[in-house]
């Protein structure tokens, strides 16, 4: 087992053991800091991927933004931080074995395709990922239109949201 | 490659030659290498912290004429050992109905936000953590691994003022935030790169303050609000909240998040030279390593001062104002500013009044935001004159 097989193991078991503390514990604010834990791990995920942008974009959107948001919403909004209640339906059977289908025919797909046991081409010394990635975002023959009409879509949100919370006078 | 010239290379290439003649594999020696290089810097990062202590100190007691520390040691500079010591002795209280393990990972996080700064912090040419291509990003990302923290320890000490201190704390970092990153992108736009030694190589000709002395104020101010430091220091306005996110807090619990705060100022001076006033450049001096960490830790020293020197010079401003501030003034000078500097780069880029012509920019912006100031001052000024129906108080003590 090579050095990256070892890290990325760890790097699953945290990403498998905080997402099951997301959804077991009765605790609000600590399934949402069980999320930041998983969120991160992702973000160790891109790292070993050798995708730093992707990495870092993670930890600024996900655990920067998001899970503060979640945080921020859960203090405000209740009293009681702990849930009480059945944590499971009656019909949790179907859930799991849903859940275990796609699993299956996912991991059916993924042994199936072709070229699944390759490693990955190593990538030349000095690649600039992080200027192709902004060209290929900007270019014409690329993602140009994407990329607009999501920056359209934000700055729809941003007025609505102005729009919404300013006191009419 | 000689000891004196960069001792920190050499020492290194010396280790990998010895780890080499035991007959360890390439790989296994630069992982070990790798390991002790984090283990020096953090060590030497927490050293300076305690040097800083002092520092911070008895700056302080010149700002209010006093003398500060001066019993233990020259200067009174073994002064913070006698504090650890006290630190490390108190007793260490865990508030009841406190979430415990939060609480107690909290400053472990706050410190561990801050180091982990010192990564992408060049200390000289070749005396680097790493050099990231995504450094900016990097920066805003710990940023936001530290608020973290604050809200954690905020949350679990189980104290309204704690978590009121925590609010103020994050509703200031989000704000400033905005301003910060778009300061952050004008040393990107000018140099082409977001890595920090990329930025810093690019200053060994002309300082990027020169070429946009605007963004480096913006910078400074939001900076020193992402810090919590005064006049931005809501989170632990003494006469409103008691003492902030950390005031359940004793021992050296509340030890780690005092020396993060004042590593996370050092650290942010550090940020302040690198990306605006050259780095380790300065005049040619960068060639030996070895001065070029003096210079660097010398700049850093400058603007953690100056960071200081507000602090304690500047009172507390009002939260409306805090937000005001950022959404009503920096941040719409900040986005101002990155479209104007992307667009007058490109074209002056070429030409031989480059540096000038960047500077000239900056100047008209600030003419400009100063003029749209006044105006709405007077216009302000006005609407007072006339006397409007006084508004009931809403205060009655």
């Amino acid at each position: 087992m090579t050095p990256v097989q070892i890290i990325f193991l760890l790097c699953a078991a945290l990403i498998l053991a905080s997402a099951l503390m997301v959804v077991t514990t009765r605790n609000l604010i600590h399934a949402a800091l069980w999320l930041v834990a998983a969120l991160f791990g992702v973000a160790m995920l891109y790292a070993i991927l050798d995708a730093g942008f992707l990495a870092v974009v993670q930890v600024v959107v996900y655990i920067g933004a998001i899970a503060i948001l979640f945080i921020f919403a859960v203090m405000l909004t209740r009293r009681e931080m702990r849930d009480r209640g059945p944590q499971l339906r009656k019909d949790w059977w179907l859930a799991a074995l849903l859940s275990l289908l796609v699993f299956a025919g996912l991991a059916f797909l993924l042994v199936t395709q072709p070229g699944v046991n390759r490693s990955a081409a190593v990538m030349p010394e000095g690649l600039d990922t992080l200027g192709k990635l902004g060209a290929a975002l900007v270019s014409p023959d690329a993602y140009v239109l994407p990329f607009e009409v999501a920056s359209v879509l934000l700055l729809a949100a941003l007025i609505g949201a102005v729009y919404v919370a300013a006191s009419k006078k | 490659m000689t000891f004196w010239s960069d001792p920190v290379n050499f020492i290194a290439a010396w280790l990998r030659g010895i780890l080499a003649g035991w007959g360890m594999g390439a790989a296994l020696a630069n992982i070990l290498l790798a390991l002790s290089g984090i283990i020096v810097l953090v060590v030497f990062a927490l050293v300076l912290d305690i040097f800083l202590v002092w520092v911070e100190r008895k700056v302080v007691a010149r700002f209010q004429d006093r003398l500060g520390p001066n019993r233990i040691g020259p200067f009174g500079i073994f002064q913070p050992f006698a504090d650890i010591i006290k630190l490390i002795i108190k007793e260490d209280i865990t508030p009841e109905g406190a979430d415990k393990v939060v609480y107690n990972i909290a400053p472990v996080l706050a410190a561990t936000a801050v180091i982990l700064l010192w990564a992408i912090l060049p200390l000289a040419s070749t005396i680097y953590g790493v050099d990231l291509n995504v450094a900016l990003l990097y920066l805003v990302a710990t940023g936001a691994l530290g608020a973290l923290a604050i809200i954690m320890g905020g949350w679990a000490s189980n104290n309204k003022y704690a978590l009121l201190g925590a609010f103020r704390m994050v509703a200031i970092m989000v704000s400033y935030e905005v301003p910060m990153v778009v300061a952050l992108l004008i040393p990107a736009v000018i140099t082409g790169t977001m890595s920090v030694k990329g930025i810093t190589e690019f200053q060994s000709g002309v300082w990027i303050v020169i070429l946009s002395p605007l963004a480096a104020v913006i910078f400074i101010i939001s900076a020193i609000a992402e810090l919590g430091r005064a006049p931005f220091d809501l989170n632990e306005a003494e006469s409103e909240i008691v003492a902030g996110f950390n005031i359940e807090y004793t021992g050296m619990k509340f030890g780690w998040f005092y020396a993060s705060e004042l590593l996370h100022s050092f650290t942010f001076g550090g940020f302040i030279a690198v990306l605006f006033f050259g780095g380790y450049n300065f005049f040619g001096l960068e060639k030996y390593p070895l001065l070029g960490v003096v210079i660097f830790l010398a700049k850093a020293l400058f603007f953690y001062w100056v960071i200081m020197w507000v602090k304690y010079s500047m009172p507390r401003i009002r939260i409306d104002h805090m937000l005001a501030f950022s959404w009503k003034f920096l941040t719409p000078l900040s986005l101002a500013l990155l479209i104007i500097t992307a667009v007058v780069d490109k074209f002056l880029a070429p030409t031989n009044f480059y540096m000038l012509g960047m500077f000239l920019t900056n100047v008209v912006i600030a003419w400009l935001t100063i003029e749209i100031l006044r105006a709405y001052g007077k216009r302000q000024r006005k609407a007072e004159e006339t006397p409007v129906q006084p508004v009931a108080e809403a205060a009655h003590h």
